[in-house]
């Protein structure tokens, strides 16, 4: 008897590094967006025969970098936001993408085919409101600083992105200019005096989940939140409506981080997860617009519905400029920190 | 044997032995004392002096452009900061970069540029895509301005010449609000870009407050809980020290839950008819100083309480009895008596605030941010590290400055209880 447990157990430690090869670890951003990757690709992909330890982080490019530089990769695939995966692919934190592996580049949205990711999803940053609790709905993002039509607190996310840019589309420029006016001395002047005016007014949100819960709570009469994130409380029961006009829109991509230790698995992965099935799974579990255009023939009309990439709600959405953000990042946030004491 | 024989024997040769295995004895004593503190002095060694060095390395570092560009740097040695530089300049430019090993040398070079002058990141990775570029100098800086007009505009080869040394005084002179013209002479920000004077300043405001409200509060508390029987006291003394081994993340979710509009604090207040419309309790100072404060209370209460717990209650009955009023006994003579409790209370309390980022973070708006949020996010989102250490650098001086006033001040003795 004693023999037998012997043997098994060496037989066990035997096995353990052919399987320990079978696993990945891919980090994303937690959250409801983590609950419909955990349905739509992980619990999936795991019946092919490949392991997936799923851990979350908050976005903090630190980490990657910390693990490259020390030549310690823990982490096989990474969700990142659309601004680093360029920085972090200049900087050489991750590998570059062989797409043939991925798929067909015509299936994608451009945007979705990048040296070092491959998208994810697209979410939009938006305006909402609690229709249980306003009356008057916004028909427009000058609306958003109109204290007096709609009177009540309004959810702002903490920082300069995306608030810039509404508040140049609340003065009067157009969605698709407001980048070209961002980016002169004038323009910033402009958007940051405009956000001046609704100071009094603003309560700043730190975390994705936070301006949901100002909407149901009643804390705030409208808020810039992520679409995703009015799904998920509308699916609890919620009456949250969206404004889509003026939305920026955005990718998440996958990355793989330099020096990763199962780069050959964490390619299948992410080619699994791009595949028309299995994004349609997961626009289906939240509301994401998928990167794989062939998914959209896979969805019925009440999901196309709330989908920041449906014809109706892409109509007057900009996508969100990387490169002027990787550009002005660091001079728009700091000079945001200055606006902010004064 | 007679005394003045054994005198003289003392003073002689062998007076001398001794004195000298004496003090031998002496030394071999306090190295063998100092050796039973080397683990510690290893321990700090490696946790705080090594990694505070290295901090204070980082903000003065400076390699990435001297490290890509140095052709490029030589050639503009001399040059007119106004006017575009020569071609000779362009052609270094384009050779240096042909030289970087490895494309992420080129990123963070893009990436110091940028932190100097926003576009720089675009227009050094451009120029690096585009290799090779191939010519006499002059071909070569038409193409980069084809490629893209901004290679005219001074301020770019400005920041290159500025950072031609391995050191660089820009990240500490940033996070005093203060910068490096073209010349090199020393200026103050723009109004708009002065952000970190006023964040230090909002730092040591909100942790002065929320030292003052722990003061305010703890101090009675403590009274109270010294002047029960030691049953009683060590019962309720758990429930000062419970919450201080909850985590902070519970606590500050229980605060929104609490704080916010429809929460208890507010509904309970209009029901009882205090206010018509619920008070602003969250997402702005008052939430940050609530939270901050029930946070650190424990560690106001715990000295104040040990040094209480000395203060023999003679004192103020002999006061009382020699005819002082209660109140003006208590104030003349008991609580000086708890001064060591009171400064080693209050200094914990303060600089455990300082250094306050997740409650802020979470509880606060865009103003109520405090100097260790901004080093999180140039560490974390930025990632301009030397800039992060330039700020923890500011906070570590201004800090120890802080102290040593408390110490001439204060003068008393640093007691933790």
């Amino acid at each position: 008897m004693k023999k037998h447990i012997i043997t098994i157990t060496m037989a066990s430690c035997l096995a353990a590094p052919a399987f320990a090869e079978q696993q990945i670890t891919v980090i994303n951003f937690g959250g409801a967006n983590a609950n419909a990757q955990k349905k739509a690709y992980y619990e999936p992909y795991e019946k092919t025969g490949t392991k997936v330890i799923a851990g979350e982080y908050n976005g903090e490019q630190a980490k990657i970098k910390a693990m490259v530089e020390t030549k310690k990769v823990t982490w096989d695939v990474v969700e990142v936001e659309a601004p680093d995966v360029q920085r972090g692919c200049d900087e050489g934190l991750f590998e570059k993408i062989d797409f043939s592996k991925i798929g067909n580049k015509a299936d994608f949205l451009p945007a979705a085919v990048n040296e070092c990711g491959v998208g994810v999803f697209v979410w939009s940053t938006v305006m909402a409101w609690n229709a249980d609790k306003v009356k008057t709905a916004p028909t427009s993002w000058a609306d958003f600083w109109d204290v007096k039509k709609i009177p009540g607190k309004r959810g702002m996310r903490k920082g300069a992105r995306y608030n810039l840019e509404f508040a140049l589309m609340a003065d009067g420029v157009k969605p698709a200019d407001v980048y070209k006016v961002l980016a002169t001395k004038d323009g910033a002047d402009r958007a940051f005096k405009k956000l001046t005016e609704l100071k009094p007014s603003i309560q700043w949100w730190e975390a994705g989940a936070q301006p949901a819960q100002f909407l149901v709570a009643g804390d705030v009469a409208l808020s810039t939140v992520y679409n995703g994130r009015i799904d998920a409380a509308n699916r609890e029961g919620r009456n949250l409506k969206i404004y889509w006009p003026g939305g920026i829109y955005d990718l998440d991509y996958w990355v793989i981080p330099k020096g990763a230790p199962n780069k050959d698995a964490s390619m299948k992965f992410i080619a699994f997860a791009s595949q028309p099935a299995t994004q349609a799974v997961y626009a289906q579990n939240i509301a994401y617009g998928p990167v794989n255009t062939k998914a959209l023939a896979k969805l019925d009309k009440k999901v196309l519905d709330d989908l920041p990439t449906s014809p109706a709600n892409a109509k007057e959405a900009i996508q969100m400029n990387v490169g002027f953000w990787a550009d002005q990042g660091e001079a728009l946030e700091k000079r945001f920190a200055a606006w902010a004491t004064q | 044997m007679n005394v003045s024989t054994s005198k003289a024997a003392l003073q002689g040769e062998d007076a001398r032995a001794l004195r000298r295995a004496l003090s031998r004895a002496n030394a071999r004593q306090k190295w063998r004392a100092f050796a039973l503190t080397v683990p510690l002095l290893v321990f700090l060694l490696l946790t705080l002096l090594i990694p505070i060095a290295a901090l204070l390395q980082r903000a003065i570092e400076n390699p990435e452009v001297v490290g890509a560009l140095p052709r490029t740097v030589k050639t503009l040695e001399g040059w007119k900061p106004d006017a575009p530089p020569s071609a000779a300049s362009y052609a270094a430019l384009v050779e240096d970069l042909g030289h970087l090993a490895d494309s992420s040398d080129a990123g963070a070079l893009a990436r110091r540029l940028n932190s100097e002058v926003p576009g720089a990141r675009s227009l050094v990775m451009g120029a690096f895509r585009a290799l090779p570029v191939t010519g006499s100098p002059e071909e070569v800086r038409d193409r980069l301005l084809q490629l893209d007009p901004r290679w005219a505009d001074p301020p770019f080869w400005q920041a290159i010449a500025k950072n031609g040394s391995r050191w660089t005084p820009d990240y500490l002179l940033a996070s005093v609000d203060l910068r490096r013209d073209s010349q090199g002479d020393i200026e103050r920000m723009p109004p708009d870009l002065r952000a970190f004077g006023p964040i230090l300043l909002r730092t040591f405001q909100i942790s002065f407050v929320v030292t003052l409200f722990c003061l305010a509060l703890g101090y009675p508390l403590a009274w109270w809980l010294a002047s029960l029987p030691a049953r009683k006291a060590n019962l309720l003394m758990i429930l000062v020290l419970v919450p201080f081994w909850t985590s902070i993340l519970v606590r500050v979710a229980a605060w929104i839950v609490l704080l916010q509009s429809e929460g208890l604090v507010n509904r309970g207040l209009m029901g009882i008819g205090l206010i018509d419309s619920p008070l602003p309790l969250l997402f702005n100072r008052a939430g940050v100083v609530i939270a901050m404060v029930h946070i650190l209370l424990p560690f106001m209460i715990l000295p104040l309480y040990s040094v209480m717990k000395n203060v023999p209650p003679t004192y103020v009955r002999a006061a009382v009895s020699l005819g002082s009023a209660p109140l003006a006994a208590f104030f003349r003579v008991y609580v000086p008596q708890t001064y060591p409790g009171i400064s080693a209370g209050a200094l914990l309390v303060f600089i455990l605030s300082i250094g306050y980022y997740v409650t802020p973070a979470l509880l606060g708006g865009a103003d109520d941010q405090m100097l260790s949020y901004y080093i999180a996010r140039y560490t974390n989102v930025q990632i301009n590290w030397g800039m992060a250490c330039a700020l923890g650098a500011l906070l570590l001086t201004a800090t120890m400055l802080l102290y040593s006033v408390y110490r001439r001040i204060g003068k008393a003795e640093l007691s933790m209880g």
